[in-house]
C-alpha cells in the first residue's frame, strides 16, 4: 500500500516535471511570443480565443460573453472580461494587447505610453479579409501553425458552401434606424457566397449607411434579412415594425433574423453563409 | 385679413403635396396622386398610403399644433419670449415619451405614450408658469425655461443612457431635435385625439387672449375669467405639445418665429394671432421636413437642425430688443 503510494508519487512528479519541462521547451521556441494577451474589442477577442494557447489569452472584452454581439458568448464565459478601459488593461499586465482598427485611440495611444505593445486589427470588409485575419492573430500570438490550420479548414468548409447558383435573388439587410450594408462589406460577401445579390450594393451603396424604407418598399427584394430585436425599447428598432414592412413581408419576401455570426471576421461567419443557402434553398423561385 | 387666411392655406396646401410626391424614388408626380388616391398594383400605393401620407400628416399636424402653442402662450404671458420648445415644455415632453418607452408603458397601453408626454408638457407649462409668474417678466421665464429645459435633457439622456438597449442612448437627438423619418399611420392616429382636443380648447381662448392684452384687472372686469383661462392654456398646450414630442420629438423655434413673423400681419390681435400661427406653423414644418428631404437625403438630418438654424438669430435678435427697451 505504502509502496503503490510512494510509487504513484514518484510516476505523477516524473510526470509533472517531464510536463514542465515540455513547457519550458515550448516557451524558448517561442520565446517571442506573447504570454499575457488581453483582447479588448469583440472580433479580436474571438480571433484570440480560437487561436491562443492555454492561459495565453487572460482576458477578453465584455461584449465577448454578449450572446447579441458575440458568436462565441459561451466560450468567453471562461474569461475574466474587461471593459476597453486604459487602466483595468494596464493593471492585467499584459504583454500584448489585441484591439480593432476602431477602438477608441484616446485609449490606444494611452497603452502604448505607458509602454504596452498593441496591436491593430482592421475590419474584415471580405471572406477573404477573414483569413488575413486569422493569419495576422496567429502570427501576433506566435501561433502560426494553428493560424495555418484554422484557414486551411475555413478555406475547405467555404468551397464546400460556396455557391455559383445561375439565378440570384435579391437580399436586403434592414437593421434598426433603416441601417444596411452595401458593397465592399463582409456582410455584401456572405451574401454573394450564399448566391443572393445584395440590393443596396445594386442601388449603389458601398460600405454601411442608412437605405430609405420607401426604396426598400419600391424594390421589393425576394428575401428581407433584419436583426433580431434586442432587450429593452427604442425607437430606432421601432421602424422594423412599420406596417409598410409588415406588408412587404407577406409578399414575397422572407424575413432572416441576422446573428452575431455576420459581425465579425471569423470562421464563423461560414454559419451565416450556410443558413443563408438554407433559405434561398427554400425559396421558391430561388433555389436550384 | 381673409387674404392672409386665404394665402396661408394656399401655401399649406402646396407644401402638403409637395412632401406627398418628394422621396428617395423618383416616380411622377402624377403617378404618385393617382397611387395614393386610386390605389393599384404594385409597391407605389403602399408607399404613398403608409410612408408619404403619414408623413406629410404629421408635419402639418405638428406644425400647427407649436404654431398655435406659441401664439397661445406668447397672448397670456404678453411676452414673444415664450416659446414651447424654449422654455422647456417640449422638454418636459420628450421626458415623459421616453419614461413610457422605455419603462413599457408604452407597450402595454397604446395611450401610454402620448398620455405620459401630455403629463410631461403639462408639468413643464405649470412649473414655467408658477416660476415665471403671470406677467411673465422676461428675465424669470427664460431662467425657468433655462432650468426645465436643462433638468428634463438630463433625465431624457440619463434614462436613454440606462437602457439596456445598445439604441436607446444614440437616440437622445431624436428627442432633442425632432425627426418624421419613417414614421407610420400609427403615430397619426396616436397623436390625433389629443391634439384634436387640444386645439379647440386652443382656439377658445382668443377673446380672452385679446382682452388680457388690457391688463388684467380690464380683462376681468370685461368678464374674462383668469383662473379658467390659465387651466385651459395649461391643458390645451400640454395635450398639442405632448402628442406632439410623442411622435416626432421635440421640435424647437416653430412657436417663436411664425407668431412673430404673422403678428403685424394681423394687427397684432392675438385672436387672429392664433389660427394664423396654426397655418403658419404648418407650412414651416412642412417646409423644413422638405428641406431634411432634399439638402441630405441620406442623413436624416433632425428637423430641429433646421428650425434652429432659422429661429434661433431671431431669438437672440427679440432678446437684443427686449434689453433695449428695459434700459
Amino acid at each position: 500500500m505504502w509502496g503503490c503510494v510512494r510509487l504513484s508519487r514518484l510516476i505523477s512528479l516524473g510526470l509533472a516535471l517531464a510536463f514542465a519541462g515540455a513547457v519550458t521547451a515550448s516557451v524558448t521556441r517561442a520565446d517571442s511570443a506573447p504570454r499575457r494577451v488581453v483582447s479588448i474589442n469583440l472580433c479580436t477577442d474571438q480571433l484570440a480565443m480560437l487561436l491562443a494557447a492555454p492561459g495565453q489569452l487572460v482576458s477578453v472584452s465584455d461584449l465577448a460573453a454578449d450572446p447579441h454581439s458575440s458568436a462565441m458568448a459561451d466560450t468567453a464565459r471562461a474569461y475574466p472580461v474587461n471593459q476597453g478601459r486604459a487602466e483595468e488593461v494596464y493593471l492585467l499586465a499584459p504583454d500584448l494587447v489585441v484591439a480593432g482598427a476602431y477602438t477608441d485611440p484616446a485609449t490606444v495611444q494611452m497603452l502604448r505610453r505607458v509602454g504596452l505593445r498593441v496591436e491593430q486589427f482592421d475590419t474584415a470588409k471580405s471572406l477573404t479579409d477573414t483569413r488575413d485575419r486569422i493569419a495576422q492573430m496567429a502570427r501576433v500570438l506566435g501561433r502560426e501553425e494553428e493560424g495555418a490550420a484554422l484557414i486551411a479548414k475555413f478555406d475547405a468548409d467555404l468551397a464546400v458552401l460556396e455557391t455559383k447558383a445561375g439565378t440570384r435573388p435579391r437580399a436586403a439587410l434592414y437593421h434598426p434606424n433603416g441601417y444596411t450594408l452595401g458593397g465592399g462589406t463582409l456582410a455584401d460577401d456572405i451574401l454573394r457566397a450564399a448566391g443572393f445579390r445584395n440590393l443596396a450594393a445594386e442601388l449603389g451603396h458601398r460600405g454601411g449607411g442608412t437605405l430609405p424604407l420607401e426604396q426598400l418598399v419600391m424594390a421589393a427584394p425576394d428575401l428581407l434579412i433584419s436583426a433580431a430585436p434586442l432587450p429593452g425599447a427604442s425607437r430606432s428598432e421601432a421602424v422594423l415594425g412599420h406596417p409598410a414592412l409588415d406588408a412587404l413581408r407577406k409578399g414575397r419576401a422572407g424575413l432572416r433574423i441576422t446573428s452575431p455570426d455576420w459581425i465579425c471576421g471569423t470562421p464563423h461567419v461560414l454559419n451565416a453563409v450556410e443558413r443563408l443557402t438554407e433559405a434561398r434553398r427554400a425559396m421558391p423561385e430561388g433555389g436550384q | 385679413m381673409s387674404r392672409l387666411a386665404l394665402a396661408l392655406s394656399a401655401l399649406v396646401a402646396v407644401l402638403f403635396a409637395a412632401s406627398l410626391t418628394t422621396g428617395p424614388s423618383n416616380t411622377s408626380t402624377l403617378s404618385d396622386l393617382s397611387a395614393l388616391l386610386l390605389g393599384g398594383d404594385g409597391p407605389l400605393p403602399l408607399v404613398m398610403r403608409e410612408i408619404r401620407l403619414p408623413r406629410a400628416l404629421l408635419g402639418l399636424m405638428i406644425g400647427a399644433s407649436l404654431g398655435l402653442a406659441g401664439a397661445a402662450m406668447q397672448g397670456y404671458l404678453r411676452n414673444p419670449l415664450a416659446e414651447p420648445g424654449l422654455i422647456g415644455v417640449s422638454g418636459s415632453a420628450a421626458l415623459g415619451a421616453v419614461l413610457a418607452i422605455h419603462t413599457g408603458l408604452a407597450a402595454v397601453f397604446t395611450l401610454g405614450l402620448p398620455l405620459a408626454a401630455l403629463a410631461g408638457a403639462g408639468t413643464g407649462v405649470l412649473l414655467v408658469l408658477m416660476l415665471a409668474g403671470p406677467r411673465g417678466a422676461s428675465i424669470t421665464l427664460i431662467l425657468a425655461g433655462i432650468a426645465i429645459s436643462a433638468l428634463a435633457a438630463a433625465l431624457t439622456s440619463l434614462v436613454l443612457n440606462l437602457s439596456p438597449n445598445p439604441y436607446a442612448a444614440s437616440e437622445i437627438v431624436f428627442w432633442m431635435m425632432g425627426s418624421l423619418a419613417d414614421r407610420s399611420m400609427t403615430h397619426v392616429w396616436l397623436a390625433l385625439p389629443l391634439m384634436l382636443v387640444g386645439w379647440v380648447g386652443l382656439a377658445t381662448l382668443g377673446r380672452g387672449l385679446d382682452a388680457l392684452t388690457l391688463g388684467e384687472d380690464a380683462a376681468e372686469a370685461m368678464g374674462i375669467r383668469l383662473t379658467r383661462l390659465r387651466l385651459t392654456l395649461v391643458v390645451g398646450t400640454a395635450c398639442v405639445v405632448g402628442a406632439a414630442t410623442a411622435v416626432a420629438g421635440a421640435i424647437g423655434f416653430v412657436g417663436l418665429v411664425v407668431p412673430h413673423l404673422l403678428r403685424p400681419l394681423v394687427g397684432a390681435r392675438p385672436s387672429r394671432l392664433l389660427w394664423a400661427s396654426a397655418l403658419g406653423g404648418a407650412a414651416m414644418v412642412l417646409a423644413a421636413d422638405l428641406a431634411v428631404r432634399l439638402v441630405l437625403p441620406e442623413r436624416d438630418l433632425k428637423l430641429g437642425v433646421l428650425t434652429a438654424l432659422v429661429g434661433a438669430p431671431l431669438f437672440l435678435h427679440l432678446i437684443y430688443k427686449t434689453r433695449a427697451e428695459m434700459t
